[in-house]
């Protein structure tokens, strides 16, 4: 049983293709994500690790390859159809309900992993914040990302910092197979890099992260195997000491400072 | 930050208070028109009562679905003619379908408004169907070009009046009251909208109210968290289409008449710009606007028939000052959502 959760990645990408005009995003991208583990994704602005992101969570369409979710093919799904599944994904940009308070965003994520669990998406006539089960589920996640104190904030009020971990609730509150994460780090301050750092060291317990970051540090304290992407490829994949010591590697990406 | 969410609180109570009052003036202006045997007053406030019914139906997609619909008249005329062609065939003894059930018209006003509900939802979903396919410009291009299809459609059936309009001798019965006397009428149309806003004030705190809520602010939130921001947006739109279909039968009772103006896109027009006067996305916006506007329209129009030009004046300044329109600015929420 635990040799075959090893074996069986919970999230992969086979041979992803994706092209917009002459310009290659993405080709033959191949990359997975094991249980208990970060995977992250480095390399340089425009090497397509945004398209990437799309392709696995469905925003956008492959032109060719296939994305696979515990062992199920989940190229044809949607965006939606495969949040459902069990893939949660956080944004570069915060996408969320400004307007909303942050506990409304949160429930709204629980309302999403519950819905057919004795709520609907489409209940007409029950109140949302008044359902006890997702409000506490969403206060859960809240309190796990520190945010519990501003539950009745409008969203908009938040911090940049503070918008991240609401991001971050979000997600949680969905109990997600595996996760994807689009740049959690940027833009937070040293000491929110730190925190955020520890929370997801903790947080590949629950459930793999694939991790896109511009922060190096974080990377290398957290990744258990990097990807570089250079121009739509995969130029390596390894552990730490074999990224830092791949000479391509360095000559491509990490340059002079590494 | 415990100050803002003190605000948001006591904005949220004031609004209610704002909204208490204009209902409670709805309800208590033409109670005393009756006492002082002014009929007219009562036809006014039951106009007014009417367009808010069909505005609340706007403002589901509108406010909350963020959807600009410049086609809602499709749906109020589809309301004023489900109630003339049942009526009108009701009152010829001329049954509406004869063959393979025989199927007469009625003028009992609860199967008309059943009609009218269901051919709205009906044509809300095919319309929506095609429609929320694209968004922005386009949306509101689509749903427009619908209008004007449904427009012309009437205007070209000769079965059913086709530019005359249909008119019907007696307005429809409802059991226990006499619908032509106005008072009963208006109480009739009043008790309508306050279970449609009573439904609409639970709607906006449902989950679906939520979801659809989200999905506005952020296409991309929702689908994250596995919601299909179509199937959101396609049942605001039906949930909308119906209720303005209800407002469109009581309307064309209101007047015994059901004429093709009810499909024009200027009336599209002056639901999207009464609701957006008094406030998109509040409960009682709508209700604001139908009461401004059946107001302006009564008494500059009595001075002018080019009434309109202060109407756009209004709208301007509130549109400008006040973005939560005039429910927003009496309430002191500026914002127009929330």
């Amino acid at each position: 049983m635990a040799d075959q959760h090893t074996l069986l990645p919970v999230l992969e990408a086979r041979s992803i293709t994706r092209t917009f005009a002459a310009l290659k995003a993405n080709e033959d991208v191949s990359i997975d994500l094991k249980q208990g583990e970060i995977h992250a994704v480095i390399g340089p602005n425009g090497a397509g690790k945004s398209t990437l992101i799309q392709q696995i969570c469905g925003t956008l369409a492959p032109d060719s390859g296939e994305v696979f979710l515990a062992g199920e093919n989940i190229t044809p799904l949607k965006a939606h159809q495969r949040a459902r599944r069990g893939l949660a994904r956080t944004f570069q940009v915060s996408a969320l309900a400004m307007e909303d308070t942050v506990l409304e965003n949160a429930v709204l994520g629980a309302l999403g992993a519950q819905s057919g669990a004795g709520v609907s998406v489409m209940g007409m006539f029950s109140s949302a914040l008044g359902n006890r089960a997702l409000r506490d589920a969403a206060m859960e996640a809240l309190l796990r990302v520190g945010l519990r104190d501003k539950a009745q904030v409008r969203t908009a009020q938040l911090s940049h910092g503070e918008r991240r971990q609401l991001e971050l609730a979000v997600a949680l509150t969905l109990k997600p197979k595996a996760f994807v994460m689009d740049e959690p780090m940027a833009g937070l301050g040293a000491s929110g890099s730190k925190a955020m750092t520890e929370f997801l060291d903790r947080l590949r317990r629950e459930a793999p992260i694939l991790l896109v970051e511009h922060d190096m540090d974080a990377v290398f304290a957290l990744a258990d195997r990097i990807s570089v992407l250079v121009y739509g490829r995969i130029i390596a994949t390894g552990t730490v000491d074999e990224i830092r010591a791949d000479a391509g590697v360095r000559e491509a990406y990490l340059g002079e400072d590494a | 930050m415990s100050g803002a969410v003190t605000n948001i609180r006591s904005g949220a109570r004031r609004e209610w208070v704002i909204n208490l009052v204009l209902l409670a003036g709805l309800g208590l202006v033409p109670l005393w028109a009756w006492f002082a045997d002014a009929p007219f007053t009562i036809t006014l406030a039951t106009r007014a009562a009417i367009l808010a019914l069909a505005g609340t139906g706007l403002n589901i997609a509108l406010g909350m679905g963020g959807l600009v619909s410049f086609g809602h008249a499709v749906f109020f005329g589809i309301g004023g003619y489900a109630m003339g062609i049942l009526a009108s065939h009701a009152q010829n003894y001329d049954p509406l379908v004869q063959w393979p059930v025989v199927i007469e018209g009625t003028q009992f006003m609860p199967v008309i408004w059943i009609v009218a509900i269901l051919a709205g939802a009906v044509a809300a979903l095919v319309i929506g169907a095609l429609s929320l396919r694209t968004s922005g410009v386009y949306f509101i291009m689509i749903t427009l070009a619908f209008g004007q299809m449904f427009y012309y459609f009437a205007i070209s059936w000769p079965a059913y009046g086709g530019e005359d309009g249909l008119a019907i001798y007696v307005r429809n019965g409802f059991p226990g009251l006499n619908t032509l006397d106005p008072i009963q009428y208006f109480a009739l149309c009043f008790a309508v909208l306050l279970v449609v806003l009573f439904f609409n004030a639970r709607l906006i705190r449902s989950p679906f109210g939520l979801a659809l809520n989200a999905a506005r602010q952020s296409t991309q939130r929702v689908e994250a968290v596995g919601m299909d921001p179509f199937r959101l947006r396609l049942a605001a739109f039906v949930l909308s289409g119906a209720i303005t279909a209800l407002a469109g039968a009581l309307f064309a009772d209101l007047n015994r008449f059901a004429s093709p103006a009810m499909f024009s896109w200027q009336l599209s027009g002056e639901i999207m710009v009464f609701v957006i006067l008094g406030g998109v996305a509040r409960l009682c916006g709508p209700l604001a606007g139908a009461v401004v506007f059946v107001m302006l329209e009564h008494f500059l129009g009595g001075l002018s028939e080019y009434w309109h030009i202060f109407l756009g004046l209004l709208l301007l300044l509130v549109v400008l000052l006040a973005k939560g329109g005039l429910i927003g600015l009496l309430s002191g929420r500026g914002a127009a959502h929330g």
